[in-house]
């Protein structure tokens, strides 16, 4: 009986020995394997980055948005047949519900900012200091708005980092004022770099109380009104309370839409499972890709080797040690492989991650597992059958391949 | 089974051969290559076998080896029937009692000349330790001391069958079966290679040789002829001090 020590000294010698050959079959190996744990771990990003988005906005949040949206898909109402504008008052009425701790009115629009020569085309926020704490969004330094009531204006604004360093370069921003069009606000706050959020992106933004951002864009409606509940529970029945308000202040007339995170998620819940059934389908035919691969070289190694094979059973060797050298060089070749691909596929997403660095770009475990573990299950079984056919063989017959060659 | 004959058999003979045939497919046409064989060789003998190509030389010989089994007869090598072995059976039979060498070398072309020597101790298990102890002697007396670490593919023709030589010598089998030795070498290494196999024979191991060379085929004591898988003649030198005879029966 042939030693294991001796046994793995032979198959490495194999491989070390044919260096092209091994090469090839790395190379066939880990990209494979790469290709599964690569598309995962991008999958999985995407995944994280988009759950993380709506985690931003927490259990306990209900989003009110001006028309009616049909969750049943149907057409949205003619806009001419008064969707009429949530205004700061409609915002404000809601208070009155016990349930409903805080809201937080948001305009959006894009406005020229400026100071001295500089100037910059951005993304304005008009909002209130509760906006702040229902993101939970992080000042680098100053202070975020004040707490005024809603329908008063005031000359401030808080700016993202990008904007600063923009207008400000090094200089300190904190107490400059900024032109907005052809209003004027004094910079109270900066945000600091926590990147985007449900699409946004915060650090080129500038945040100005909503009174003031509804007379710069000269709007009586608001874009959306976040309600911060009391508790998750009841939420539908909430939300008929507050469809009851909104129908009679409007005249009896529903126009508005509420929407929960529950709904969100589940808007895209389908979405998600699409990306995670697509990214399974397609690790699984890199890994059938990279199966038939090995089947294919182990196949031609096998062939090549006939006359080996053949001369190592005139020496004495039993099929079964025969086919056990054979399936240990293609299964430490997989193993090999898989850890090369695996190794690569970390660098390549450590790349990506240092580009995109807000999204969470990381192969989770089991991908790395299932799919160095299948392709050393494919390394035994398909070097497994080719290696016993030629193991079987009559010993004159496979000696006389070298003829072939 | 005649378990006393067999027994009796392997007192006098190493090898003994009886109404041993192999038939060949050939396209449709089946080509007898083993034609109703009866031999029996004596420990210590050195045999040629001579003929025309495709008269069944190789066949006769890698059947000896048991690389190959024979369609029907019987075949008792060291007194042991090998016809009902298992191919298992034989393989630990091939690695223990009986050496090669072939007209290619077959070396593996990865495996420096002495690894390709140690390989059938490799095979057999046996300790490094002790492969080192058996391999020294042996890479001596093949003269390969200096070239011992290059690969086939650095060595000359009659380098490499030296190193082919000491693979099938290495586990002491008392068997050496060499088909065609010299057929791929020219005359001074191919001199040196026979030798080199005499002088083995004259220590002791049992010596068939396959050959298109009659200057070589004359050297062996025993010298055996065969056409269209029939042994047609089985001479003995009288010096050769073996009495052995062939069990030719009825050749046609
Ligand atoms: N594996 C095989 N398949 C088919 N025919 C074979 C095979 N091996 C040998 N033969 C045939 O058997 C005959 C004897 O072959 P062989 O023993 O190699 O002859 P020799 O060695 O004397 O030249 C030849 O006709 C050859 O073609
Ligand atoms: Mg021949």
């Amino acid at each position: 009986m042939i030693r294991s020590r001796d046994q793995l000294g032979f198959s490495i010698r194999a491989l070390l020995r044919q260096r092209f050959r091994t090469l090839m079959q790395l190379i066939a190996m880990s990209i494979g394997v790469l290709a599964v744990v690569l598309l995962t771990g991008l999958g999985e990003g995407a995944r994280q980055y988009v759950l993380g988005e709506f985690s931003v906005l927490g259990k306990d949040i209900l989003i009110m948005l001006p028309g009616r949206k049909e969750t049943s898909g149907g057409m949205p109402p003619m806009t001419g047949e008064g969707t009429r504008d949530i205004t700061l008052q409609d915002a404000q009425s809601l208070l009155r519900l016990p349930e409903v701790e805080r809201i937080a009115p948001l305009v959006v629009g894009n406005a020229e900012i400026s100071r001295g020569a500089r100037s910059r085309e951005t993304l304005v926020l008009g909002t209130n200091s509760t906006f702040f704490d229902i993101r939970h969004i992080q000042l680098a330094r100053g202070q975020i708005l004040p707490e005024l009531p809603l329908d008063q204006p005031s000359p401030v604004c808080v700016i993202g980092t990008t904007l600063k360093q923009e207008l400000f370069a090094a200089e300190p921003a904190l107490g400059q004022w900024v032109g907005i069009d052809t209003y004027r606000c004094r910079v109270i706050g900066i945000l600091a770099d926590t990147g985007t959020g449900l699409g946004m992106n915060m650090s080129e933004a500038l945040i100005m109380p909503v009174a003031s951002s509804m007379q710069l864009f000269n709007t009586e409606g608001v874009f959306r009104v976040m309600i911060d509940v009391r508790s998750a529970m009841g939420m539908g029945v909430l939300s008929r309370q507050i469809e009851d308000i909104m129908r009679e202040r409007h005249d009896g007339q529903l126009d508005v839409t509420l929407i929960t995170p529950d709904s969100l998620l589940k808007a895209f819940d389908s979405i998600l499972s699409v990306l995670t059934f697509a990214i399974a389908g397609i690790g699984a035919i890199s890994l059938f890709v990279a199966g038939v691969l090995i089947m294919n070289m182990t196949l031609i190694t096998v062939s090549q080797r006939t006359a080996e094979i053949g001369l190592l059973k005139a020496l004495g060797a039993s099929s079964r040690e025969v086919r056990q050298l054979f399936v240990t060089e293609a299964v430490m070749l997989s193993l090999f492989g898989a850890l090369l691909g695996t190794l690569l596929a970390e660098i390549l997403l450590w790349l990506v991650r240092i580009r995109y660095p807000e999204i969470p770009f990381a192969a989770p475990l089991w991908a790395t597992v299932a799919a160095t573990a299948i392709a050393v299950g494919c390394g035994f079984l398909f070097s497994w059958i080719p290696a016993s056919r030629a193991a079987h063989m009559a010993p004159v017959t496979a000696l006389q391949h070298q003829n072939g060659k | 089974m005649s378990q006393a004959k067999s027994a009796a058999a392997a007192n006098t003979a190493l090898i003994r051969v009886q109404g041993v045939n192999k038939t060949f497919l050939l396209g449709d046409e089946p080509v007898h290559a083993l034609n109703n064989i009866g031999l029996s060789i004596q420990a210590g003998e050195y045999l040629s076998v001579m003929g025309p190509s495709g008269s069944g030389k190789s066949t006769l010989l890698n059947m000896l080896g048991l690389l190959d089994v024979p369609d029907n007869g019987q075949y008792w090598l060291n007194g042991a029937d090998t016809v009902p072995m298992s191919e298992e059976q034989r393989a630990v039979y091939r690695r223990s009692h009986i050496g090669f060498v072939f007209q290619s070398y077959h070396l593996i072309p990865r495996l420096s000349a002495s690894e390709n020597i140690e390989l059938p101790l490799i095979l057999a298990g046996i300790a490094p330790a002790e492969r080192k102890r058996r391999l020294a002697p042996v890479i001596e007396r093949l003269g390969l001391g200096s070239r011992a670490g290059h690969l086939p593919n650095q060595l000359s023709g009659g380098q490499r069958q030296r190193v082919a030589i000491g693979r099938a010598i290495i586990m002491k089998p008392r068997l050496l079966l060499a088909d065609e030795p010299t057929g791929n070498l020219d005359s001074q290494s191919g001199a040196e290679v026979v030798q080199l196999l005499e002088e083995l024979n004259a220590d002791g191991i049992t010596l068939v040789v396959v050959t298109h060379d009659a200057d070589l085929g004359r050297r062996a004591s025993r010298r055996i002829r065969m056409v269209d898988g029939v042994i047609v003649s089985d001479d003995c030198t009288p010096s050769s001090g073996t009495q052995s005879r062939t069990d030719q029966s009825d050749a046609p």
